[in-house]
């Protein structure tokens, strides 16, 4: 399988990146080379291989619902680039 | 008396017995970055604030920090634009340790982008210079923190690892550097960038201060669910020369093509070295450690372009709104912000994943990445039945030029290929210095172990140090 310029301008769309014109031929050929080298895992034999997610077992964490202290809504809120009424601002979401 | 050429060890001795003081040591650190670090630029910034020496930090030994580590008040980057002016509310917990076991924080390292990239040129700063040699890169993605270390403008440092970022700067700049087993030490407050494989460790002049340096960063934190309630052994118990009977395993797939014969031979040395120590050197074999870069760089590539999702321009950070041209409505927003935001090689990684988690393409890519990682894992399991730690080389090559590989990303990519099984396996590794090219730039021994066995990892690198002095050699800067 190989990656097409259009294959990265859709992923690029996905992931929310505009890849300007000058930069498309030099990203296809670096994702294409990673791809094609990535490849070589289709010479795995992984019939009956679970998938390891975690390399240590771990379950569901769980802890009882207490409130305790943490950033307060101005803390959270300093770090914001435009922030009113206690909330976080952003631009029009739908025309 | 030149304070800050000593171990943290040999400074808290100083310390101990009133010979110096915390202040003077700091101010030592802070002269000697003065002095060289227009050189090495290892680090991006000092703390904005100077420490308040008192009875509480009166053996306070200073420390550097990754620039992806949370201190609270101070910046913090990730050596991306994106987040550059970006002031923490919160310590990490590495960093309360760090504090409440009196350290005093010197500053900021330099690393590559979110921790992508293996020469620590993809920084938004500039690319940091190896001490040994400042044509050189230092490694990375922790590569401030290893110039650091060895250029002597920190006692020791905290760096973080995913696919080899602590072991492979730590080769490359001749100190010793410590992955630990995934969940021993809590990730909060680590900028994430690989969620299942990333764990913070110890940059140190040698192996005892790495012992010292786990005792106070280990342990559960209920804030990190990933890490593991198990507990925490005095490391410094493991400091013992001795490696009688010990199993030591060579993975015969470790002395690949690209392996540089120089790096070879200082590995087979460092053989020597042990087995004259007591220790038994056999084969074992790990089949698929061949496919862990590929696996690698599917999972740690899918699990990057989720969490850096986040960076969108809304809570934190960078907001760039588009120009003319295009409107300006939330999309437009995320996408300008994360297009200028984001170096090159962030773009391609998260692309990578996005690519890989995509619909259609999951099956072949990430699930298969994700089964790969089990064999690898099962290899590895397999091999510690019948032996205490398998050694391989920490890099195949000693570093490598500035902008010698940063236009080739998958050959940057190979330069990880011995530091990644044991992310992707969890368990715990680390680098010790082990040799020198003929060019005079430093190689590194990797020794792996059993998940939650770093003491066995420490008592063979103590052995093998105690019976060499690569680790007492400094660069001329």
């Amino acid at each position: 399988m190989s990656i097409s310029k259009s294959d990265v301008q859709y992923i690029a769309a996905l992931a929310r990146i505009h890849v300007p014109q000058e930069k498309l031929d030099g990203f296809t050929k670096n994702l294409a080379d990673i791809v094609k080298y990535v490849e070589q895992l289709q010479e795995l034999n992984v019939d009956n291989v679970k998938p390891t997610s975690h390399a240590v077992p771990v379950g569901n964490v769980l802890r009882p619902d207490v409130v305790k202290p943490s950033l307060t809504n101005q803390e959270a809120l300093g770090l914001a680039v435009e922030a009113q009424n206690g909330s976080f601002k952003v631009p029009l979401v739908i025309e | 008396m030149s304070l800050h050429r000593l171990t943290a060890r040999a400074l808290l001795d100083l310390l101990k017995s009133g010979k110096t003081s915390a202040k003077e040591a700091y101010n030592a650190v802070i002269a000697h970055i003065k002095a060289v670090d227009p050189k090495v630029k290892a680090y991006v910034r000092l703390s904005s604030q100077k420490p308040d020496f008192n009875a509480k930090n009166q053996f306070a030994v200073p420390i550097g920090l990754k620039d992806n580590l949370c201190v609270k008040g101070e910046e913090v980057t990730c050596a991306s634009r994106i987040l550059k002016g970006l002031r923490s509310p919160y310590d990490a917990t590495v960093v309360a340790k760090i504090k409440n076991s009196g350290g005093a924080i010197i500053g900021v390292l330099n690393m590559d982008e979110f921790a992508f990239g293996s020469s620590c040129e993809t920084s938004c700063y500039g690319p940091t210079f190896n001490p040994w040699d400042l044509q050189c890169v230092p490694g990375g993605s922790s590569g401030g923190s290893a110039a650091a270390v060895a250029a002597d403008e920190a006692p020791w440092a905290l760096g973080s690892d995913t696919g080899g970022s602590i072991r492979q700067p730590a080769a490359f700049c001749g100190i010793v550097g410590l992955k630990p087993t995934y969940g021993r030490v809590s990730r909060y407050g680590l900028i994430a960038f690989a969620s299942s494989l990333d764990q913070i460790g110890p940059l140190t002049k040698d192996v005892t201060d790495c012992a010292l340096l786990m005792n106070i960063i280990s342990g559960y934190d209920e804030r990190d669910s990933t890490s593991v309630n198990t507990p925490v052994p005095d490391y410094t118990k493991a400091l013992v020369n001795d490696v009688r009977g010990l199993k030591i395993g060579i993975p015969k797939q470790a002395f690949v093509q690209g392996l540089a014969p120089q790096v070879r031979q200082a590995v087979e040395e460092s053989l020597n070295v042990l087995r004259k120590s007591g220790a038994v050197v056999k084969e074992v074999s790990l089949p698929h450690t061949p496919y862990a870069v590929a696996a690698y760089y599917i999972v740690a590539t899918a699990e990057a372009s989720s969490n850096l999702a986040r960076f969108d321009g809304v809570r934190y950070g960078l907001r760039a709104t588009p120009g003319a041209v295009r409107k300006n409505t939330l999309v437009d927003m995320y996408e300008e912000t994360r297009s200028r935001g984001f170096g090159d090689e962030a773009k391609r990684r998260i692309m990578l994943g996005t690519y890989a988690l995509s619909s259609g393409y999951y099956d072949a890519y990430y699930l298969r990445g994700q089964k790969a990682r089990t064999l690898i894992k099962q290899d590895l399991d397999e091999a510690f039945k019948d032996c205490d730690v398998i050694i391989t080389p920490t890099a195949p090559t000693v570093a490598f030029k500035v902008g010698e590989k940063l236009s080739d990303p998958l050959s940057m990519y190979l330069s990880d290929i011995y530091t990644i099984p044991a992310n992707l396996a969890g368990i715990p590794a680390i680098s010790v210095p082990c040799g020198f090219s003929d060019t005079g730039l430093p190689i590194g021994l990797q020794l792996m172990a059993k998940a939650f066995d770093e003491e066995m990892l420490l008592r063979v690198s103590y052995t093998y140090e105690q019976n060499t002095e690569w680790h007492l050699k400094k660069p001329r800067l």
